[in-house]
């Protein structure tokens, strides 16, 4: 996934998971990986007119429990751990993108 | 196979390189800037109208709405969020 | 499937494209590695970046069989339209066709794009 905020890729990702789940769907995992990591960044702070990317994650991933994670190589490179990701995202591994890969029935990537 | 094309065919070569490899039949995804392809009486509309006879081609509702677009070329099928998740269901993805 | 469809350094997509095949290829799964369009720049010879310290990651490209991923192709027509050929690769792998690369994506479970 791209970066919040430059790149319409995690809005659409977001609107994706909220309309898969509202069909019933489960979804399995959301791996944010490239700039895409930057959505667990719990100190981004946008105008009050705009919607705030992280918390609709953070409200969506509660209400539904889903599974949010952050790849740890594409977070270090960008500044991102543990101390500034918000409640409910996980930094993780890469290994985790495989493991949807094997288990989900069905992968979407949201890319730039 | 659902192809999705999230780029506007005139900035990016994402749609034609999508159907370079996409099996004909298989089903194609505007959405993002890649809406811009499904405008009627663009400089690409008759190649567009080629690909509407070998694919089902889609554009995404939400995306057209917030860029201001409302009409579209015959032979694409506008789908919501929801339609969107339908095609999921039905087909394995590739994002160009 | 992973598949290299953008040129290196510019974006980071080859490199985070190789670090997926890498890990995949850990968890022992069959997995494919495709070069079609740009991503036929991926894997380019003679890589020098002393003049901008963007780390060189051709070499793990070549390493690929030492993870036992040996399923590798690469499309000739973005090879000819690019003016590379085989001899100016790390690694050689095996030319196909448009049409083989789509079958083959027909008969995939996913795809990573990169």
């Amino acid at each position: 996934m791209e970066g919040p905020y430059q790149h319409e890729a995690s809005d659409s990702a977001y609107q994706f998971t909220k309309a898969a789940i509202a069909k019933g769907h489960e979804i399995l995992r959301v791996f944010f990986y490239q700039d895409g990591v930057l959505n667990s960044n719990k100190l981004m702070d946008p105008q009050a007119d705009d919607r705030h990317i992280q918390k609709q994650w953070s409200a969506l991933g509660t209400e539904n429990n889903i599974d949010f994670i952050v790849c740890v190589a594409a977070a270090k490179r960008r500044g991102i751990n543990d101390t500034v990701t918000a409640e409910g995202f996980t930094i993780g591994g890469l290994g985790m993108l495989t493991e949807l890969a094997i288990e989900a029935d069905r992968l979407v990537e949201f890319r730039a | 196979m659902l192809h999705l094309v999230n780029k506007s065919p005139f900035e990016s070569m994402g749609f034609e390189d999508c159907l370079k490899y996409a099996a004909k039949g298989s089903s194609i995804l505007f959405y993002e800037d890649g809406i811009y392809g499904a405008l009627p009486g663009t400089a690409i509309a008759d190649r567009m109208a080629s690909v509407t006879s070998d694919y089902k081609v889609y554009v995404l509702k939400e995306d057209m709405m917030l860029r201001g677009i409302d009409k579209i070329m015959d032979g694409i099928t506008e789908v919501d969020y929801a339609g969107f998740v339908g095609l999921v269901e039905e087909n394995k993805t590739a994002s160009w | 499937m992973v598949v290299f469809r953008t040129a290196p350094y510019g974006g980071n997509y080859s490199f985070e494209g190789l670090e997926n095949v890498l890990i995949m290829g850990a968890y022992d799964q069959d997995v494919s590695v495709l070069f079609i369009d740009d991503g036929v720049l991926a894997i380019k010879k003679g890589m020098d970046n002393s003049g901008t310290g963007i780390k060189d990651f051709s070499p793990t490209f070549r390493a690929l069989e030492a993870y036992d991923i040996e399923k590798i192709f690469i499309d000739r027509e973005s090879m000819e339209s690019r003016g590379v050929s085989l001899e100016d690769l790390v690694i050689e792998p095996e030319v196909i066709e448009a049409n083989a690369v789509e079958k083959m994506m027909e008969e995939q479970k996913n795809f990573f794009m990169f």
